[in-house]
């Protein structure tokens, strides 16, 4: 594959240094979200004596693992430039119907299997929508999760639905080898993520059609059929969450994950994404919702008001942007 | 005592010395090259005098004053104006809303005096001779247009000092006489003007004296009437460099026939016949606008078209997309680098190999990254892409060397078919005949390529058969020693009436007979 150049003895070949170990970490873009959560980690230590209980930190993973794993088909989105509004929907949903068809009296692997699909089949509507009718991602989804919304409480009447079979709980409130199954659960999401952006085709694409769109569909690259696979694992990761909250509250919730779509964001962001897309990491993505769940927890501790407390997340997240702005290269 | 003065400015980028010490002095009245192969630290200069960069050392003067221009803002204030050398205006707002971007005229109550900028923009047109409806929106207008309006919005602040970073790159030959017309007439306004470019006879045209530089060093600064191209050349390479254009070699058999195509763009009533042979260099000439690039877009079904029949090697194909292209082996090196060609986030490698990415594939369907940066820094090397190493964000290259970066992409494809939509775009002079050389390369392993290019030596020194475009169809056909610019000229520029359905006959009895 080396043509050798006739020019090279002339022009000396141009010089190939590899960035140094702790240059790379300096530009990882997951260095400044850790910045971030260490410091605010570090502060909430302080302020209150109970943050650094081992019972209180798994808490927090626990409780931070929803979002965390809604956080990752976000990062898909955000990454090709678009955006999932319809998230917390599509959870509540996909976990009612999980909780429905158990209460039927279907056995429970069936059930979460079929709430699986029917996140993915959610998704890849928003995706059919966004790729091929090339309709924005933003108004697809804002109507989907309207929609989703209003079919969950359609579903079940506006009511919870209990009286799930014992060993559904062990998807949010087993543990595993010491480790709570809701962490085990989020880790074990954001690994299969990891591989697939850093190491395979498709997770390049992904980048790609976030850094230009155009470019990426004119070298020859299937633009919507990535899309459509975007949104797809957008709706799975969705209704992961959605077994993991049903099996914890061992009830399905027509109304669960109100806002989520919002808090997913900020996870996305503060991990150092960029908005418009083609820039972001997924480890980046998990240290936010980390970031977020400390917040939410330390301020509990604190026993702060849950009206300052969204006051409060705000302005740290604007705070934590502005900072970080045009950091991630 | 020269108007402007640069002296001894250095510049360091994170792993780059972009510049060392370099001196540059512009009287009024003059138009002075700056001359540099890609990377050399042309732009860059240009950047820091505009207050875009800040210096590491070194000092801007004018009028012998001393400058501090820490904001594009503060330099335009003082009177330097810019033309940059990727565009700057925003498609979507009309002519007169770009050039008054950012200091519209207010009236008391702070609105924006609409008839005040139009006012202002006419007697500016009028001034510079161009021709232009200033309330179109900028996207409506030509490539050629849209270059005169940021001309236009640069001299906007009576500019004194005026910066030309290749303008000349996406004009044709008629346009670039406008464009000069207007510098004489600046320079006669007493103007100065640094103007760049990778065009030795553009600069011999126009040019009063010409500064060299070479990797970011500052040689030697010349009258351009005491030199030639050759001893230019020579000290802005290093070497000489004496024929461009690799070696004719008898055209390939004709009879070989890679590619047919009956295109049909929407809208038009003439279909379009290309044929393609195998190892054959096609060449697309025409003016800008002439619907060349539209023709290479709808070759690999990026453009509707009212009817498409393509076949390739014998069979036939339908194409819906460019990806169904690249599967059938048909590629497209884009017109416009930073909007079709390149993810601008992206580091050079992960540009070059992302449309074959499955060459690096490990048995679990991964990608071995050892594999894919060696294979993407033996196709640098081979373009010669200046730049730190294959993991330097593409963004951060000089505009030369973008391209290569482009170009590098389609080297290992293994495509049948490559279609060069103006490849040598802001390339400079030493790379120009590698690339050349690297397209003969290519066709010597039976690849075809079509070569889309508004530079007539390019067409007539690399092409075994040229189509003319002109008002959006082909209307001439030449092979052989009928490839003369005067001709294609000729063509390219002929009266044909396009509602006229027997005017756009016409050319397939013309076809006959040129070849
Ligand atoms: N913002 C930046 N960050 C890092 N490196 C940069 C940046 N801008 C320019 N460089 C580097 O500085 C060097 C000089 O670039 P410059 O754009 O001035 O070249 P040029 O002479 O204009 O070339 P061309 O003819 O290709 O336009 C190049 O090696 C380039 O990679
Ligand atoms: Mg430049």
């Amino acid at each position: 594959m080396t043509t050798p150049s006739s020019t090279s003895a002339i022009n000396p070949k141009p010089r190939r240094q590899r960035r140094s170990r702790a240059s790379r970490l300096l530009h990882s873009p997951v260095f400044f979200p850790l910045v971030g959560f260490i410091a605010v980690f570090i502060v909430m230590a302080l302020v209150n004596d109970n943050f650094l209980l081992p019972n209180n930190l798994t808490n927090v993973a626990r409780q931070g693992a929803i979002i965390g794993i809604i956080a990752v088909g976000m990062s898909f989105a955000i990454f090709t430039g678009g955006i999932d509004l319809s998230v917390g929907p599509v959870m509540a949903l996909s976990g009612t119907l999980m909780a429905g068809l158990m209460a039927a009296g279907w056995p429970p692997t069936v059930a979460v299997i079929v709430g699986l699909l029917l996140g993915m089949t959610f998704g890849a509507f928003n995706g059919a929508c966004v790729a091929f009718a090339r309709m924005p991602p933003i108004i697809v989804t804002l109507a989907t999760m309207g929609i989703a919304r209003g079919l969950g409480l359609i579903y079940t009447g506006g009511y919870p639905i209990s009286g799930l079979p014992a060993g559904f709980a062990f998807f949010g409130r087993g543990e595993v080898m010491g480790i709570q199954v809701p962490i085990l659960i989020m880790l074990l999401v954001y690994l299969v993520a990891y591989i697939v952006l850093h190491h395979t085709s498709f997770g390049r694409y992904v980048y790609a059609i976030g850094g230009n769109e155009e470019a990426t569909r004119l070298t020859g690259i299937r633009v919507p059929r990535y899309k459509l696979l975007v949104y797809t694992i957008s709706g799975l990761t969705a209704a992961i969450a959605g077994l993991v909250i049903t099996s914890r509250l061992m009830s399905g919730q027509p109304n669960a994950g109100t806002g989520f779509e919002l808090d997913a964001i900020a996870a996305v962001v503060l991990g150092g994404a960029a908005i418009a897309g083609g820039r972001g990491a997924i480890l980046g993505t998990l240290v936010g919702a980390m970031l977020l769940a400390i917040l939410n927890n330390g301020l509990n501790l604190m026993g702060v008001s849950p009206y300052l407390q969204d006051v409060v997340k705000g302005g740290i997240i604007l705070l934590a942007i502005y900072i970080g702005r045009g950091r991630s290269a | 005592m020269a108007l402007l003065a640069l002296e001894k400015v250095s510049k360091t980028f994170p792993g780059v010395r972009a510049l060392h010490e370099v001196s540059l002095h512009v009287e009024a009245g003059e138009i002075h090259a700056l001359l540099g192969e890609n990377g050399a630290g042309k732009s860059t200069l240009m950047k820091i005098l505009c207050g875009i960069h800040q210096p590491d050392s070194g000092e801007i003067l004018i009028d012998g004053t001393p400058q501090h221009f820490t904001s594009y803002r503060r330099a335009c204030a003082a009177g330097v104006g810019i033309v940059f050398q990727e565009f700057s205006l925003i498609p979507g707002l009309s002519v007169v809303d770009n050039i008054f971007l950012g200091r519209e005229p207010r009236n008391a109550l702070g609105l924006i005096r609409h008839g005040e900028m139009l006012k202002q923009a006419n007697a500016l047109f009028e001034r510079l001779d161009i021709d232009i409806d200033p309330q179109i929106r900028v996207h409506h207008l030509s490539v050629a247009d849209q270059q005169f309006v940021e001309i236009a919005k640069a001299l906007s602040l009576d500019a004194r000092v005026l910066v030309l970073d290749e303008p000349t790159a996406p004009l044709t030959p008629t346009e670039v006489e406008r464009l000069f017309a207007i510098m004489r007439q600046l320079r006669a306004q007493g103007v100065a003007m640094v103007f760049i470019s990778h065009h030795m006879e553009e600069i011999f045209e126009i040019c009063d004296r010409v500064t060299v530089l070479r990797d970011g060093e500052y040689v030697a600064t010349l009258n351009v009437a005491d030199t030639d191209a050759g001893a230019l050349v020579e000290r802005m390479v290093g070497r000489r460099v004496d024929n461009i254009f690799p070696e004719r070699q008898p055209a390939p058999d004709k009879s070989d026939l890679v590619l047919e195509a009956h295109i049909r763009m929407a809208g038009r009533r003439h279909t379009d016949h290309i044929r393609l042979g195998r190892g054959e260099i096609l060449g697309f000439a025409g003016l800008v606008g002439s619907g060349r690039s539209e023709m290479a877009l709808a070759m690999i079904g990026a453009h509707p078209v009212a009817e498409r029949r393509m076949t390739l090697e014998g069979h036939k194909v339908t194409l819906k997309s460019p990806a169904d292209a690249l599967k059938r082996g048909i590629g497209l090196l884009p017109e416009n680098r930073k909007q079709q060609g390149l993810i601008l986030p992206f580091t050079c490698a992960d540009n070059i190999s992302i449309n074959h990415l499955s060459r690096f594939h490990t048995a679990a369907g991964l990608i071995s990254r050892r594999r894919e940066r060696e294979a993407a820094e033996a196709l640098m090397d081979r373009v010669r892409v200046k730049a730190p190493g294959s993991d330097t964000v593409v963004g951060t290259l000089s505009g030369g060397n973008q391209q290569k970066v482009v170009i590098a992409r389609w080297l290992e494809r293994g495509c049948r078919v490559l279609i060069f939509d103006e490849p040598t775009r802001g390339i400079d002079v030493g790379a120009k005949s590698e690339i050349y050389a690297l397209m003969k390369t290519l066709t010597a392993q039976g690849i075809s390529i079509v070569m889309i290019s508004s530079e007539l030596p390019e067409i007539t020194g690399l092409c075994d058969r040229v189509l003319v475009f002109n008002h959006g169809h082909v209307v001439a056909e030449l092979a052989g020693d009928d490839i003369q610019a005067g001709t294609i000229m000729t063509h390219a520029t002929r009266q044909i009436s396009l509602d006229n359905p027997t005017g756009a006959a016409e050319p397939a009895a013309h076809l006959e007979r040129a070849s």
